[in-house]
């Protein structure tokens, strides 16, 4: 399996379909403690993707990430656009022009995801939003490529894998960013809807390469 | 080149309506709004950001004022867009006092980080009617650093201190230099300005410092006397 321009249209087109999908849970784990609108707003902002990717169809990896970004930051509307606008952005910065993602690249663009996340929306490991999701799966495919893996797919389960769990992990967490945080200690016992949805994506991201 | 400004909103109500309220205390300064999706729900875009801010050709820059987090948020991505990082800067400030700040601070031909302080000044510490009063206790009495000029005009028009005398009061001060107090208050601050509810009748102590002390003071006492061209 090769990560290339192909397979990054695929992970997107399948990220559409995830968003569609959880459309109603997502908007239920906001409802819980957000103001219910991320499983909507995520929807609505990737099936923009999908309209931007085939009318202007990207040439690399990098292109079809930033095209994702744009259209996330302007079809988004809630905080979840910035969020993942600049998350993806990032990533796209890292792979640069390169027509394949290997799986040191595929770690270095998860990192700055996660970087470019945590610079824009200043919350850290533990506050529960989707940093929680982001961090592991940035250090699980950090780990698995630095364990000399070539194969992609291994990569991609490892990051996918740890931000599943991270997600779970927000569970009874006490939220200190975002709406939630209004909400305070009863904040705990719900998950937290970005920390899912950055799960579904990265699923996704497994999905597009078997 | 006067500075402009862009009003990022989650609605594109408010931000219209910012927009229309600080432009009537700034007329010549470009005030664009960007509230709402481009869809017309409640939300920030990016795209309406970047179509306010390409509008921005005069080269004097522009300070961007928005609301709520996610506003923050993509009105920052916005800014690591720009061509011209350093002419468009993000103030830290209430929306519409900090809006009404930055436009009467432009207006008086501020430049960007003159008008960003003013819009973040508004959130000085709070003041309370009787502080007034405990100013002028205090006159009179002897400083480190007496003020370089001063003067007192009573004022004529009807209605007093309200928001357009302090907006022409703190916009033209924006463009000298010189520290200028009314009555123990900044003057370049409108908001500060009308805490001082001073009616018709009242005396307006003007204590100016700086190279254009004099200036200052004389423009003060220059609009009071005239009455801020006002019944």
């Amino acid at each position: 399996m090769v990560l290339d321009v192909t397979w990054t249209v695929k992970w997107l087109t399948l990220c559409a379909q995830a968003m569609a999908e959880h459309r109603v849970e997502l908007i239920e784990l906001d409802r819980a403690i957000g103001d219910s609108d991320h499983g909507e707003n995520m929807d609505r902002g990737f099936q923009a993707v999908l309209d931007k990717l085939s009318e202007s169809p990207p040439e690399t990896p990098g292109a079809a990430l930033k095209l994702t970004a744009m259209t996330l930051m302007s079809k988004v509307g809630g905080a979840a656009g910035p969020l993942y606008g600049t998350a993806f952005l990032r990533a796209a910065t890292s792979l640069g022009d390169a027509a394949e993602i290997d799986p040191a690249a595929w770690a270095g663009a998860l990192t700055a995801a996660r970087d470019g996340i945590v610079a824009r929306g200043k919350a850290e490991l533990g506050d529960k939003t989707m940093v929680d999701a982001w961090t592991p799966a940035a250090e699980a495919a950090g780990k698995a490529a630095g364990n000399g893996s070539t194969d992609p797919l291994t990569v991609l389960v490892a990051a996918a894998e740890a931000a599943e769990a991270g997600a779970v992990a927000t569970d009874p967490l006490v939220a200190r960013k975002g709406r939630a945080s209004y909400l305070g200690e009863r904040s705990a016992g719900h998950r937290d809807p970005g920390a899912a949805s950055t799960a579904l994506l990265l699923r996704a991201a497994v999905k597009a390469a078997a | 080149m006067t500075v402009s400004i862009v009003v990022v909103s989650h609605s594109e109500k408010i931000a219209d309506g910012a927009a229309e309220l600080a432009a009537q205390m700034a007329p010549d300064v470009l005030i664009l709004p960007a509230g709402g999706t481009s869809d017309g729900r409640i939300g920030t875009s990016l795209e309406k950001v970047m179509a306010a801010l390409d509008q921005l050709s005069n080269g004097g820059g522009a300070v961007v004022l928005a609301d709520l987090g996610s506003a923050v948020m993509t009105a920052e991505s916005a800014l690591d867009l720009v061509d011209n990082p350093a002419d468009v800067v993000l103030a830290d400030a209430p929306l519409v006092e900090g809006l009404v700040a930055a436009a009467v601070a432009a207006q008086g031909g501020g430049d960007v980080q003159a008008v960003k302080r003013a819009a973040e000044a508004v959130r000085g510490p709070a003041r309370h009617p009787e502080s007034t009063a405990v100013q002028e206790v205090a006159e009179g009495s002897v400083t480190g650093s007496g003020p370089d000029f001063t003067g007192d005009f009573e004022l004529i028009n009807e209605a007093g201190m309200h928001a357009r005398p302090a907006a022409k009061i703190a916009g033209g001060l924006a463009s000298l230099d010189a520290e200028v107090q009314v009555n123990g208050v900044d003057a370049t601050s409108m908001t500060a300005l009308m805490t001082l509810a001073a009616g018709k009748g009242s005396v307006l102590h003007i204590e100016a410092w700086g190279v254009d002390a004099e200036r200052a003071v004389n423009y003060v006492g220059g609009l009071v006397q005239a009455g801020f061209g006002e019944p």
